[in-house]
């Protein structure tokens, strides 16, 4: 009895530690940016909302917060077509070697973002393509090419191919089957694609910070930002990145669980 | 809109399996066709071949007297009801229905019309803003029919399309397959394993067997009057004899059998030679023709082995006592008494006993039991 009691204790206080060790130091980072003083570390001296005043009439955040998403939302999207013909094309017809394009596709999965990044900025130059936001772009779609491809490849059944199939029976022609049969059927899994896709590009540093110039992503920002010091509003800035991803995280589970329960 | 469709020496080889080996058929426009078979037949392949989702090894397929070597399924006059029903889960049933018009570039408002007059044919009218996922087995069934119909083809594919119903539900829905083929004309090509159901809706029956046809005609005439043994094992139970024709003669065959000399009737079966190898065919029902008048044969007595009650009539093993190894299947009537080791006498009316070439092999025998 005592023993059962204890291995419980144990194991709740294993389950605390775990999540502890896991979500202590965003809670201590959002906590403060609500700090009223000079420095976010403790003493906690009191909640204000001041750094988040700074955070929303600070100009240059707000423009790098607005590139974030459009690079996101931009990259994701791309990202997802592409990812969506490919799976398309590998699943319903004969290629060649179509193992090894599968293989090729999911690869950049397995490179590191630095050594993606540096082979990218060595090709725009020898392009002579100057870094702006586009080439950030261009990096966010390689890094999560590979995660919509094979999510997307994943759900592809061979149930959905006999209604494809009936589609083409009715008169569709290959097109038409894609956009208004294969498209919709597999809108949860290319709604999950999109949204994971999205996140990492707002969260994504390394890749935005070697392949942008004078307009560069929230992340990278914040990083300029924390070398003039640690500063509460540095805080209350990542906080708004988290909330955002936490967001995005939300919008996926509630879409995409609620599309896939119905059926 | 109709069509005759000619299927001329249609061969389809995948690898070194020959699906279909040299078929044709002609098809008459408005015509209820079933090609009836076993798995792996070669029924599927021939009903693939029609729709354009494989093209045969050799041979041409015509429909309305076009030859449709290179026209794509789009292309054909043919739509195709499919045994998992291949309803589109994220249109209502509306859409679904006027998917194939809008296809072909039918306006929003006559596309929509056509799509719930389909329905209301279907007893689908009051669902149409539904999702197939809200139906049952048998409302998505007629969905998917309304939809093959919507775009007015000349020939309905229907593959396996009862398959996965339970059994009522499946008779109830061959009689509306059957009525709605009656109304809309069109020439419906089913393809089934279930010999009640290719019966119970067919005009014509075509059995099929390792990429052949084995047997073509009206339920009455291929039930009554097999052509070969897979086709009479095939289309429900028989019991097979085997013998060899003793002699024929203007007006009579005698027949040497285990169970006795046999004499039929020759006009049936021209064609034997003497000395070949011959085998009876016997449906369990025919066995009751030991009352009434007419021309009669006997097989000898029989003893009865066990026997079980069906509702229309009692199901009988018998074991004759020329040869006790065989073993014969009798219907008796409802009234008749069946106990265990009673004598019975085998007699049959000699026009209901089919002279089929050949003896029965093991899987001519198989089909009895599946």
């Amino acid at each position: 009895m005592i023993s059962s009691r204890f291995s419980k204790l144990l194991s709740w206080s294993y389950l605390a530690a775990l999540y502890g060790f896991i979500f202590l130091p965003v809670a201590v980072l959002v906590l403060f940016s609500f700090q009223d003083g000079r420095l976010p570390v403790p003493p906690f001296n009191g909640a204000t909302l001041k750094w988040y005043g700074e955070v929303f009439s600070d100009s240059r955040l707000m423009s790098a917060l607005t590139n974030s998403l459009m690079v996101a939302i931009g990259s994701a999207t791309v990202a997802c077509v592409l990812g969506f013909c490919a799976a398309y094309g590998l699943a319903r017809f004969v290629l060649p070697a179509s193992r090894l394009q599968r293989g090729l596709l999911i690869a950049p999965m397995t490179v590191s973002y630095l050594i993606i990044a540096l082979g990218l900025l060595t090709t725009f130059n020898w392009l002579g393509v100057s870094l702006s936001l586009w080439t950030v772009g261009i990096g966010h779609v390689v890094i999560n090419l590979p995660l919509c491809f094979a999510i997307i490849y994943a759900s592809m059944g061979d149930h959905q191919k006999n209604i494809e199939r009936a589609a083409r029976d009715l008169g569709a022609a290959e097109w038409q089957v894609m956009t208004q049969v294969s498209a919709p059927m597999l809108m949860p899994s290319i709604l999950a694609a999109f949204f994971l896709s999205v996140t990492f590009s707002w969260d994504e540093f390394i890749i935005a910070f070697l392949l942008s110039r004078f307009d560069v992503t929230l992340p990278v920002e914040i990083w300029s930002m924390l070398r003039s010091g640690l500063n509460p509003k540095t805080n209350a800035v990542g906080s708004v990145v988290f909330l955002v991803s936490v967001a995005l995280l939300l919008i996926l589970e509630l879409i995409v669980f609620r599309r896939t329960a119905k059926k | 809109m109709t069509a005759p469709v000619s299927i001329r020496n249609a061969t389809k080889i995948f690898g070194d399996f020959t699906a279909l080996d040299d078929v044709s058929l002609e098809i008459a426009a408005g015509e209820f066709i079933v090609l009836l078979g076993p798995s792996g037949c070669g029924k599927t392949t021939l009903l693939s071949l029609l729709g354009g989702f494989l093209s045969p090894t050799s041979g041409t397929i015509e429909i309305n007297g076009k030859d449709m070597g290179d026209v794509a399924p789009a292309k054909r006059p043919t739509t195709t009801m499919f045994q998992d029903y291949a309803l589109f889960p994220h249109m209502s049933l509306r859409d679904n229905v006027a998917f194939g018009l809008k296809m072909r570039k039918v306006g929003k408002a006559e596309r929509h019309a056509k799509a719930e007059e389909l329905l209301d044919m279907v007893g689908l009218k009051t669902s149409a803003n539904k999702k197939p996922h809200e139906l049952s087995g048998g409302q998505r069934q007629r969905v998917a029919l309304a939809r093959a119909l919507a775009v007015e083809p000349d020939v309905l594919l229907l593959d396996e399309p009862l398959g996965a119903l339970d059994l009522k539900l499946r008779r109830q829905m061959q009689d509306e397959l059957k009525a709605i083929q009656k109304r809309v004309g069109t020439t419906f090509v089913h393809v089934t394993h279930d010999q009640e159901e290719a019966m119970a809706i067919a005009d014509r029956i075509v059995v099929m067997n390792a990429g052949r046809i084995e047997d073509v005609g009206s339920p009455e005439s291929i039930y009554m009057q097999p052509k070969t043994l897979f086709s009479a094992s095939f289309m429900g139970e028989v019991n097979f004899i085997p013998g060899t024709l003793e002699s024929a003669r203007e007006n009579a065959l005698t027949i040497k059998t285990p169970l006795g000399t046999v004499e039929l009737p020759a006009f049936d079966h021209a064609g034997f030679t003497p000395d070949a190898p011959v085998t009876l065919a016997i449906r369990p029902e025919h066995f009751r023709a030991s009352t009434g008048t007419g021309p009669r044969v006997t097989l000898g007595k029989a003893k009865v082995e066990d026997g079980s009650f069906f509702g229309t009539h009692h199901r009988a093993h018998l074991s004759p006592l020329d040869y006790p190894n065989m073993t014969i299947t009798a219907h008796m009537p409802q009234s008749a008494i069946i106990e265990p080791g009673a004598w019975v006498e085998l007699t049959l009316d000699p026009t209901s006993v089919v002279l089929l070439p050949g003896h029965p092999t093991q899987t001519a025998q198989e089909g009895v039991t599946s």
